[in-house]
């Protein structure tokens, strides 16, 4: 019996193991073994140098590897504040309101994320939707905020939001009432329960939150793209022209590889942690 | 007993309507473009026309687009219920020795920025000497959607008692029979709440079809290149169209489901 469960386990679990292995592990590798080939090379045969490296030293490209971390890490702290106060009510205080708000937001995750950005792009440009009808009815203007950093930022934010709100209110729920509670009993404030209570107590889901903003946000394009228009180069901007325009394969494997590099340490020391059955509620 | 005021409890419902709003503006204003008659949109909009729809749902060139798009999304959705219900068999079925090391691997590529797998399958096709097309395309959307349905199917695995299974070999059914008879009916609201996320994933799928899909083009890749090319009123027609198309299918799957769910 153990022997036919353990047989019958891998089998299941072949197929998509070999998917995996062979157009997600595989392609990571030939990814690494390129950021250690010469300059403008297309095959793996040459001997490595680590040139990649230098030019991505002497010709500045990490300013744009540390711009998208920064922006990512302003993604991550805004939408904690955003967040928090929802998540607080969807776990503990809305009831029949949290399934609204949890319908409307995985519902707006099915369209594709470039048509809502270009809805923003429509709705915050001069003459877009917002400036567009205050003008007419109260004859008030203002300038875009397109084209700048500030709204890829905010870009960035509404597109990984469910990312963030999510586990936020998992981890809330986490959070026992009578703790809250006594703490309240015995003269804690609101602030000090928030910071020595809650947030300790929910830690889980605020670590699984940031992190999948976090990750998420540092390899995003089309934010930058598409409502930033040119003005900020990103990382995956700089990855995407090595690839194209300058046919530059191992540089372009370089940058990527130390935007994996990143991503690995961040998510594989919490993943290695968890117990996925306890989380997804294994009955035996 | 309520464990905030009731200023706070409307103060929070009221933020959550907020919220909603603002999730919902944009697609407010790509309604709008794409009914505005002017050529060049500017709000207020005054004069509507439906120009844009017709001469969207008419362009064969939308036709093609849309024929790319629906051959990729069936196929990664039957491909990742296939692959997902196995998949989750593994993950949360069945004992064996490396399933934690499994469940691991399985969640890496949803937590992957997509454009970096993207580009890192563009490499690996062109090393291999494969030609990017619509068919890359559906292998790249799998590596990205068939871990998620394995989660999904996985989550209506655990809730299961194997003793139904036990009971059947007990009784002298094969394997196979047990998987057909037994496993896979009781699983079969998760496969199919799982092919509905994996269609409507894989249709608004942006960062790996720019990559990975060559020369053929899916429709939110056509409409990425032209909103960075310029505005024409024919983006946001073809976006409502899309959007409207995944609103149709979901209340089909959702119903669907809940008519599997009163036969049941």
């Amino acid at each position: 019996m153990q022997r036919l469960e353990s047989r019958l386990g891998f089998l299941s679990g072949l197929p998509i193991l070999i998917l995996l292995l062979l157009a997600f592990i595989m392609p990571l590798f030939v990814v690494a073994g390129f950021a250690i080939m010469p300059q403008k090379v297309f095959e793996l045969t040459h001997l490595p140098d680590f040139s990649s490296f230098a030019v991505i030293w002497e010709q500045g490209y990490y300013r744009s590897l540390l711009r998208s971390l920064g922006l990512a890490f302003l993604t991550t702290v805004i939408l904690f504040i955003v967040c928090w106060p929802l998540a607080y009510g969807m776990a503990k205080v809305f009831g029949r309101f949290t399934i609204v708000i949890t319908l409307a937001v995985v519902l707006i995750l099915f369209v594709s994320e470039n048509i809502r950005l270009f809805g923003w792009s429509l709705s915050l440009m001069k003459g877009g939707l917002i400036e567009g009808y205050l003008r007419s009815w109260t004859g008030l203007s203002f300038e875009t905020p397109l084209y700048d950093w500030p709204v890829i930022v905010f870009g960035m934010a509404y597109v990984y939001f469910p990312f963030m709100l999510f586990p936020l209110a998992q981890g809330i729920s986490l959070v026992p009432d009578d703790a809250r509670l006594a703490a309240s009993d015995l003269g804690a404030s609101p602030a000090r329960i928030l910071f020595e209570i809650e947030m300790p107590l929910a830690a889980p889901g605020i670590m699984v939150g940031s992190l999948l903003t976090f990750v998420l946000s540092a390899g995003a394009v089309a934010e930058a793209k598409l409502l930033g228009g040119r003005s900020v180069v990103v990382l995956t901007d700089d990855v995407e022209s090595a690839f194209t325009f300058a046919q530059n394969w191992p540089l372009g494997s370089a940058l990527s590889l130390m935007l994996i590099g990143i991503v690995a340490l961040l998510v594989l020391v919490p993943v290695s942690r968890v117990n996925l059955d306890a989380i997804m509620g294994r009955k035996r | 007993m309520r464990s905030v005021s009731n200023t706070t409890r409307i103060a929070l419902y009221l933020y959550g309507l907020l919220i909603l709003l603002v999730l919902y503006l944009p697609l407010v204003s790509v309604g709008f473009a794409s009914v505005s008659k002017a050529r060049y949109l500017s709000f207020p909009v005054n004069r509507y026309t439906s120009e844009w729809m017709v001469q969207a749902v008419t362009s064969p060139n939308v036709h093609a687009l849309v024929l790319t798009s629906l051959k990729i999304a069936v196929l990664v959705t039957l491909l990742s219920m296939l692959l997902g219900f196995f998949g989750a068999l593994a993950f949360a079925r069945f004992q064996w020795k490396y399933r934690p090391l499994f469940q691991k691997l399985i969640l890496l590529p949803i937590f992957f920025p997509q454009t970096v797998l993207g580009l890192a399958l563009l490499i690996w096709f062109s090393a291999l000497g494969v030609q990017p097309s619509w068919k890359t395309a559906v292998i790249a959307h799998l590596v990205w959607i068939a871990p998620i349905t394995t989660l999904i199917i996985a989550i209506r695995a655990y809730g299961f008692d194997p003793a139904l299974e036990e009971a059947a070999r007990d009784m002298g059914a094969s394997t196979l029979t047990i998987l057909r008879e037994v496993t896979l009916p009781l699983l079969m609201p998760g496969v199919i709440s799982a092919g509905l996320f994996a269609f409507l994933l894989s249709w608004g799928n942006f960062p790996l079809s720019l990559f990975t899909s060559g020369l053929d083009s899916t429709l939110p890749k056509w409409l990425y290149a032209r909103m960075v090319s310029g505005y024409t009123p024919q983006i946001p027609a073809l976006g409502v169209l899309s959007v409207a198309g995944s609103a149709a299918l979901m209340l089909i799957g959702i119903g669907l489901v809940r008519w599997m769910r009163r036969r049941a």
